[in-house]
This record gives C-alpha cells, sequence and structure tokens, in this order.
C-alpha cells in the first residue's frame, strides 16, 4: 500500500522536504531527561535518531540532504540511512506529524 | 488511544507514563513506585457552567456552582505546579471553558509553565478575536464538540438553537488560523448513522483529528442510557466503518475511537490505570483520578486549594485507593490482564454493581456481565426514552438516586 497515492497523504521520497506542523512541540522534558514531541491528545518520545532527523526538517531541506547530514555526523553509508529516514518520516507522515 | 501507536522503533507515543520523574520520589513498595511516576495529562475542568445540555454530560450529575470555582490565581498556581511535576499537557475544559471570562490568564500561565494547552469548547460562545488572543497567549490546540451533522439533530441532543453553524464558523477560524483542530462526535443512537458523514466533515473542515467517541454510561449518561445507547449491530457496522476509514485517511486525518464497552468482551484499562497517568481537577479544586471518580461514595478527594497537586497525586486517600493491583478481589486478582486493563472502569463497577472493588462488569469474566449487556440491548431495542437534559433544575431532582444494582450471575 505504501505507495498508492491517495488525496491528501504525503509520500515521503527522497526529494520530499518534510516540515514539523508548527502546532508540534518537540522539547526537552528535563523531569524525565529525554525528549517528547506534543501533538494534539498526544505525547510521542521520540528516541535520539529520530530526534536528529526531527530537528532537520526544516521544509528547506530534502530527505537526501538530511540524510546526507546523518550519515556523516553517524560515520553510516548514506543508502542506509536514506532508507531509514524515508521509513521513519513515511511513519511520521502517515499519523499526521510530517508535511511535505 | 487504541490505534497501533509504534513508530517505526524510533518514537514511542505514551498514554501513560513509566519514566520515574524526577523531584517525583517513590520507594520500593508497589503504590509508592507508581506514584513516583507523574503523570502526563491534566483534565482541568475549569467550570460546570455550559450553554448546551447534552443529555450524555461527562459532568458528574450533582453539578458545581459557580460560587465555588476556583479563583484566576488558583488555576493559574495549578497550571505551574503541574508544568513543575513534570505534567506534559493540560486539557482546558468543562462545562464550557470559554464561560470563564479569566480563560486568558489561565491559558498564558500553562502555556508558561511548558504544557501543552488543549480547549475542550462547545464553541457556540466563542469570538474570533478572543481565540486570536488565546493563540498569542499560547493555546496550543482546540477541540470543538459537533453533537450532530444534522442541524435540527445537533439542536436537539445539546438544546441549542443553530449550535451547529455557529460551531462550523469557529471550526474555519482554527484551521485559518493554524491551529490544530479536532472534532469530537459523541456517538448514540440518534447519530450512529452518521458517522461516515462526521469523517467527511472533519477531512472538509481540515480537522487533524477527530474523536469518535461513543458515550460511556456513567454520570448523565447512565441516566439517559435508555435514551441513547445503539444496538449491537449499529455499533458493531460503525467500528467496522471506522476501522476502514482510517487506512484510507492515514496521513489526512487521525482516528480515536472509543468504543461502548457495554458490547465489549475486555474491559479498557480506565483513564490507562488508576492513579497511573492522569489528574483530573473540578471547578472547585477536587483532584479526581478520573473525572467520574466522584460517583464513588466512599472516596475522599483532596482539594488544590489546602494541599500541593503533587502531595495529592502522591498521597491521596483517592488515588491510592484503586492504585496497581492490590485491591482487587476475584476474577481480577489471579488474572492474567490485571495489568493490562486494571479491572477496567471503578466508576462502572460502582454503577453497576454498588462496589468499585468488583471487576468491571463490561469484563466477559464478570458474573454481572451477561446481565448488563441483556439489559442494553433490551433498551436498545425499544424505542428510545425522552432525554434528561443536563442542567442544574434536572440535577437538583435527579440528586444521586441512581436506580438498583444488577443481580449477578449465579
Amino acid at each position: 500500500m505504501a505507495d498508492v497515492k491517495q488525496p491528501g497523504r504525503l509520500v515521503v521520497d527522497r526529494a520530499t522536504k518534510p516540515v514539523m506542523p508548527r502546532y508540534l512541540k518537540l522539547r526537552h522534558d528535563p523531569g524525565r531527561d529525554r525528549w517528547v514531541l506534543l501533538a494534539p491528545e498526544r505525547i510521542l518520545t521520540p528516541d535520539n535518531i529520530a530526534v536528529s532527523v526531527l530537528k532537520l526538517c526544516n521544509g528547506e531541506s530534502t530527505v537526501d540532504d538530511i540524510a546526507a547530514k546523518l550519515a556523516e555526523e553517524y560515520s553510516a553509508p548514506v543508502d542506509v540511512i536514506t532508507a531509514d529516514v524515508v521509513e521513519l518520516l513515511q511513519d511520521m507522515a502517515d499519523k499526521g506529524y510530517i508535511k511535505g | 488511544m487504541t490505534e497501533d501507536l509504534k513508530i517505526d522503533g524510533h518514537v514511542d507515543a505514551i498514554a501513560v507514563d513509566d519514566e520515574p520523574t524526577t523531584g517525583v520520589i517513590g520507594s520500593a513498595d508497589e503504590s509508592a513506585m507508581l506514584c513516583a511516576v507523574a503523570p502526563v495529562g491534566l483534565l482541568a475542568e475549569l467550570t460546570h457552567r455550559c450553554p448546551l445540555q447534552c443529555p450524555y454530560c461527562s459532568n458528574p450529575v450533582e453539578l458545581e456552582s459557580v460560587k465555588n470555582e476556583l479563583s484566576t490565581e488558583e488555576w493559574c498556581s495549578v497550571m505551574r505546579q503541574a508544568g513543575e511535576m513534570g505534567i506534559l499537557q493540560v486539557h482546558l475544559s468543562g462545562g464550557e471553558p470559554t464561560a470563564r471570562k479569566d480563560l486568558e490568564e489561565i491559558i498564558k500561565a500553562a502555556a508558561d509553565a511548558g504544557l501543552y494547552t488543549n480547549l475542550i469548547t462547545a464553541a457556540v460562545n466563542l469570538k474570533r478575536e478572543r481565540l486570536e488572543k488565546l493563540q498569542e497567549l499560547g493555546l496550543d490546540h482546540v477541540q470543538i464538540s459537533v453533537q450532530d451533522v444534522d442541524p435540527a439533530g445537533a439542536d436537539r441532543i445539546g438544546a441549542f438553537k443553530n449550535a451547529l453553524e455557529k460551531k462550523l464558523e469557529v471550526a474555519h477560524w482554527v484551521t485559518e488560523l493554524g491551529m490544530p483542530l479536532t472534532i469530537n462526535a459523541p456517538i448514540h443512537r440518534h447519530n450512529i448513522h452518521n458517522v461516515p458523514r462526521y469523517l467527511d466533515l472533519a477531512v472538509e473542515l481540515g480537522a487533524q483529528r477527530i474523536e469518535i467517541a461513543h458515550a460511556q454510561y456513567y454520570g448523565w449518561a447512565y441516566l439517559n442510557r435508555a435514551a441513547l445507547i445503539p444496538t449491537y449491530e449499529e455499533t458493531v457496522s460503525s467500528i467496522e466503518y471506522v476501522e476502514a476509514a482510517r487506512e484510507r485517511l492515514k496521513g489526512v486525518l487521525t482516528i480515536d475511537m472509543v468504543v461502548p464497552d457495554y458490547y465489549a468482551k475486555r474491559p479498557k484499562p480506565c483513564m490507562g490505570g488508576w492513579g497511573k497517568g492522569f489528574m483530573n481537577i473540578t471547578p472547585a479544586g477536587k483532584v479526581l483520578p478520573c473525572h467520574a471518580a466522584e460517583s464513588i461514595p466512599e472516596l475522599h478527594f483532596d482539594t488544590v486549594r489546602d494541599k500541593k497537586l503533587l502531595d495529592i497525586w502522591m498521597d491521596s486517600e483517592a488515588f491510592n485507593a484503586f492504585r496497581g493491583t492490590d485491591w482487587m478481589k476475584e476474577p481480577c486478582k489471579s488474572c492474567a490482564f490485571r495489568e493490562v486493563d486494571y479491572g477496567g472502569c471503578r466508576c462502572q463497577a460502582m454503577a453497576i454493581t454498588k462496589d468499585p472493588r468488583n471487576t468491571d462488569p463490561a469484563c466477559s469474566l464478570s458474573p454481572y456481565h451477561s446481565e448488563m449487556v441483556k439489559l442494553a440491548k433490551a433498551e436498545a431495542a425499544k424505542p428510545a426514552t425522552e432525554f434528561v437534559y443536563r442542567n442544574t433544575r434536572n440535577a437538583a431532582q435527579v440528586g444521586k438516586a441512581h436506580g438498583e444494582p444488577l443481580v449477578p450471575a449465579e
């Protein structure tokens, strides 16, 4: 189903310029020493990798740009990172947390 | 929160937290360990005043009068304390929260405390300038209740003229201002056939989320059960429709569904476990583990006028009464699901069996279950009774007389 284009649904690919809607709040939760993503009636706890990705979702960088940055930061193969980022962002988009 | 919430292994969604929180100190025994986990959500019922009179209102039957409401400063202090103790989201509800003239100050205090703020409103008296002001002060999310997608149905259910038109106007303002919008759809026998149209409406409005919230039969809805409960067949087919729509609307609309547990086999883990993740504060400042907890007569509730919110969370008799599993009786006590559903809803056990320690009769293992289902099906098969509207006159008349308990199976 993942590549079926549906009205209004973002299908994430390497050229997508992902952005978090401004009503989502990525905050550090000091009491529990972790990151939280606050959304309507939802509290998400992204791990460090997801936080790194989300911080780069500025609506200007493409998925390729984001993957290149992370590949450098984590000294990891860029094709592996790209696949991971696409999967993560598609999942986030399907739940309404990422727009393109 | 019924959907699969795990995202690609990197992001978890939580309803109830399991992380101990700095500054919230527990000890080795089980219930103290549970208090050491700060709640993530706070429901603030700012007032019981409301322009609508919906017969399934989640407020207690005994409504709080305006003269007992917390002051502006008391609510602002609650927000500051909530932020300090690790609460992450506050739901500003009522009654109708916009009936408070000081909503601006309360929202500002909540936002300053770092809380994600949700306004849960009927929206019939909200002006655009006020909404803009609330957004400026830090309001993050607006939830609007829609009693029916048919104007006549909406007017009749809420006992308020032209409610739908006004609500839709406010809904458009919310999305125009770039705020996320949730449509709350309370479902019962008079509008269950409109579930597909509710979803269409939410998409058309550009809502981020919809709650298909089947009436939960406590308080006012319990009094009105014979007027509200849909048939088993209608319920099942509406649930199937929503499940299919969820797949179709992936990435477009988040759909949350609260199902009517009368027709379920397993009970809901009410509030994610008693005293585990949520607090509810009444207009007069009483702190409750859930919004219906006052229906359990043996509980005593502390108020924010007398004690710190954190102390109430950790030490109050009401929060500790049903925390964890020590309080359970059979069949819960030895049940493999005891830490999955926590025996279900204490208030429903109270309403139906008159003992809050009994298994929620929504559970098929409860000896009361088959009686409850039989009763529900019999009521749904008959013509709907008249509504007992939620207003102070009816509250005074009904009082606490809640009928006789069911008889358990042998």
